[in-house]
């Protein structure tokens, strides 16, 4: 006797899209989907309500008009009296993409130092990291930065102590460390220093080529040839000579002493440089670790071959090690590089004008506009965060394994 | 409006959606104190003194404020703010009245939303240099390196002020009068820009006030006053008329002594309407009568005011200048109380 039972054919009922599984999870993320909308609308209304209540419009016609205000440091030409808020924005940002630019690579290179060394052999060496990366990691960084700037404007000489002969300039004569900032001489690009220009970026161009054939040499017959001397050369002797060749194109212009500062060649001022060091120093005793690891992650078999092998230590971590461990180290750079970014916003503690300071600062104060300021500097930050680890997750991609 | 604070998700712009905008007295009232504004800190103006109770000539009018309401000048949170950060805590609702050596503009009182509700103290900007550095006149200034608060008007006038003249400054920008003075006697910067009454408020603090000097110039108008939100005029009038009633107190010789006895009635209807011995004033700003009679009894006169935190007996020691009675050349002239 065979019985078959059809599944009873029922109709779709309500309850299902709690109690049938099929249809469950699409109803909590309809749902979900629901609560958020509404909670993004609340807000909405909740802002425009408040701004309606305060009298105040949603616009950024503010940021066409004159700022009025002063701004110390600029890389662009800028004027407090008819430059607009816009122009004073985009001042705030050349100096916050420029800290952190400068922040990134002195992080890098005193990561890597320091992560090198806290494994080093040598007790006392690794000791003495240990305490720096520990010093920094745990201190909050605004405190970095008001320590550092405390250092500088405190302990070093102001201009008017090089008048009367309490400190004088170093270098012969050429930089003069101040608690304002370190002036030093600024090369002046005469007629002819195109050219000038032109030798050493294809001196550049010859180094890079030269490497790229000695390599290719090296892989194909075994011979290693001076690379580093013949890059060394390749880097001075054509542009000296050049330099000499053209009559000396480029001269230096020297800071003097003036009635109240010093005066020509180029300065870098006591906030930029307290929040660089700080910046940096503290990124830096990150990234340290994200170097200790990553080399920790090489398995020891790798070490012990290459000294099977007869490769120098220097050459064992130049040739295997590093190049494993960079796999390990990127991902965690990146964010670090994210890090160092966001926390230039800090640099209002030390009065050094980055977007914060200007946009967010001193243009809200001006123009009661919080929201649309806020708004606009928290794109410009993403823009820039989205934008740096783009960039370095190609260059992850590139450091990976490749199976060949 | 709306009191539904969703997740506070504004204050992420420093924007949070406080306090009714309509009534604030009925706020201040509930909430049993009057939550004002002042600076973070400018002794003779407004700093905590050495038992942490703050003290000065804006503290002054924050607490008439509150003694006018509560008949209790001690009913005040006091908000330090800096220079950037007072017109956010005022819009926001975090203060009620903010009274920080705040200089009355048209774009203050218009485009940010706010009612200056008066003048306190009639100041100008003016500079202090080292007296070693040789310097007599503000216009000998090129090239100098100066601090200047940010987010005030100073920093726009110091802009206004070296281009009329065609010379040429480094700005360094600082956010506390504090943070002023430290770099200023360090000698990051050769000169310190701000109210004359603030260079004298701060100079009286220096260790060696001598080596400095204020240079004659006076490089803009400065009328500092209180202010409040715009839009609640019932909650302004009461802090005018409390500024007003300290002004009037002194055109009239009500002193915080003779307050007292002046309140059981003269024969001056000017006084017994300001005190609450004659008409209904008080009802018709939702005070009690005896409002203003709280207030003077509380803080003093203007010119007892004037005198204790900033006057020529004190360290900091301004002369009355512009801020006499009109009455002796002055400019302060409180409109009638009738
Ligand atoms: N009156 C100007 C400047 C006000 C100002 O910031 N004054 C300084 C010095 S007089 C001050 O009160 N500083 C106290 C503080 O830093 O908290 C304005 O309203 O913008």
């Amino acid at each position: 006797m065979a019985i078959t039972t059809d599944p009873p054919v029922q109709g779709f009922r309500l309850s299902q899209l709690i109690y049938d599984t099929r249809y469950r999870s699409m109803t909590i993320q309809v749902v979900a989907m629901i609560l958020l909308m509404l909670f993004f609308a609340g807000l909405v209304s909740n802002t425009m309500t408040n701004l309606a209540s305060k009298g105040k419009t949603f616009d950024f016609g503010f940021m066409g008009r004159p700022a009025g205000y002063e701004i110390s440091q600029s890389l662009i030409a800028y004027d407090a009296v008819t430059s607009t808020h816009a122009r004073a924005a985009l001042v705030g940002i050349l100096n916050t993409l420029l800290v952190a630019f400068l922040g990134c690579i002195l992080a890098t290179i005193l990561g890597v130092l320091f992560g090198v060394l806290r494994l080093s052999r040598n007790w006392l060496i690794s000791r003495l990291t240990a305490v720096y990366v520990e010093g920094f990691r745990n201190v909050p960084l605004l405190l970095w930065i008001i320590a550092i700037y405390a250092i500088i404007t405190e302990s070093l000489p102001a201009p008017a102590a090089f008048r009367t002969g309490e400190a004088s300039m170093i270098l012969n004569d050429s930089v003069a460390v101040t608690n304002r900032a370190i002036y030093m001489p600024a090369p002046v690009w005469g007629a002819n220093s195109t050219i000038l220009i032109a030798v050493f970026l294809l001196s550049l161009a010859g180094i890079w080529a030269f490497r790229r054939y000695a390599a290719a040499r090296q892989e194909a017959t075994g011979q290693i040839l001076p690379v580093l001397w013949v890059s060394l050369a390749l880097f001075f002797v054509p542009s000296i000579l050049f330099f000499f060749i053209l009559g000396r194109p480029v001269s230096l212009d020297y800071p003097a002493l003036t009635r109240f500062n010093f005066e020509g060649g180029m300065q870098l001022r006591g906030s930029l440089l307290a929040l660089w060091l700080a910046l940096s120093l503290y990124t830096a005793a990150f990234i340290a670790e994200n170097v200790r690891a990553g080399i920790l992650a090489v398995s020891k078999g790798q070490s012990e071959a290459a000294f099977a092998l007869g490769l120098r230590p220097n050459r064992t971590m130049k040739l295997v090690i590093l190049p494993q461990a960079l796999r390990v180290i990127i991902p965690p750079l990146i964010s670090q590089y994210l890090n160092l970014t966001k926390n230039s916003s800090l640099a209002i503690a030390v009065g050094y004008a980055d977007v914060r300071a200007t946009l967010g600062g001193t243009t809200i104060n001006l123009t009661g506009k919080e929201l649309e300021g806020m708004l606009l500097m928290g794109l410009f930050y993403l823009l820039l965060s989205l934008l740096i680890s783009g960039a370095m997750n190609i260059y992850n991609a590139r450091k990976q394994l490749v199976s060949r | 409006m709306k009191k539904s604070v969703l997740f506070g998700a504004l204050t992420l712009a420093g924007l949070a959606a406080g306090a009714a905008q309509a009534a604030t007295l009925d706020d201040v009232k509930a909430r049993g104190s009057l939550n004002c504004g002042v600076t973070t800190g400018l002794v003779g103006f407004a700093a905590p003194d050495a038992n942490g109770v703050w003290d000065g000539f804006d503290v002054g009018v924050c607490r008439a404020v509150a003694a006018a309401i509560f008949g209790d000048a001690s009913a005040v949170n006091f908000v330090p703010t800096t220079g950037q950060t007072r017109f956010t805590a005022l819009a926001s609702g975090e203060i009620d009245m903010l009274a920080r050596n705040t200089t009355w503009t048209f774009s203050r009182d218009t485009d940010l939303k706010f009612d200056f509700v008066g003048v306190n103290y009639y100041d100008g900007q003016g500079f202090i240099v080292p007296t070693a550095l040789g310097v007599s006149s503000a216009k000998e200034l090129d090239g100098a390196t100066i601090c200047i608060q940010t987010g005030t008007t100073t920093e726009l006038n110091l802009a206004d002020f070296f281009r009329a003249n065609n010379i040429s400054y480094v700005a360094v920008p600082i956010e506390t009068n504090a943070e002023g003075q430290q770099q200023y006697l360090a000698g990051a910067c050769d000169a310190y820009t701000t109210d004359a009454s603030g260079l004298a408020a701060t100079r009286a603090t220096f260790e060696n006030p001598g080596d400095h000097i204020i240079l004659p110039e006076i490089v803009s108008k400065e009328p500092l006053g209180p202010l409040v939100r715009h839009g609640d005029n019932e909650w302004g009038d009461i802090v005018m008329w409390t500024l007003n009633a300290l002004i009037a107190a002194e055109e009239y010789g009500v002193t915080s002594t003779n307050v007292n006895e002046l309140a059981a009635g003269t024969d001056n209807p000017e006084i017994n309407r300001l005190l609450g011995t004659e008409g209904e004033l008080g009802a018709m700003i939702g005070l009690s009568n005896d409002w203003a009679k709280n207030a003077i009894a509380a803080v003093g006169n203007y010119g007892e005011l004037f005198e204790k935190n900033i006057g020529e007996n004190t360290p900091i020691g301004l002369a009355r200048g512009l801020n006499a009675q009109w009455t002796n050349g002055g400019l302060l002239y409180s409109p009638p109380f009738r």
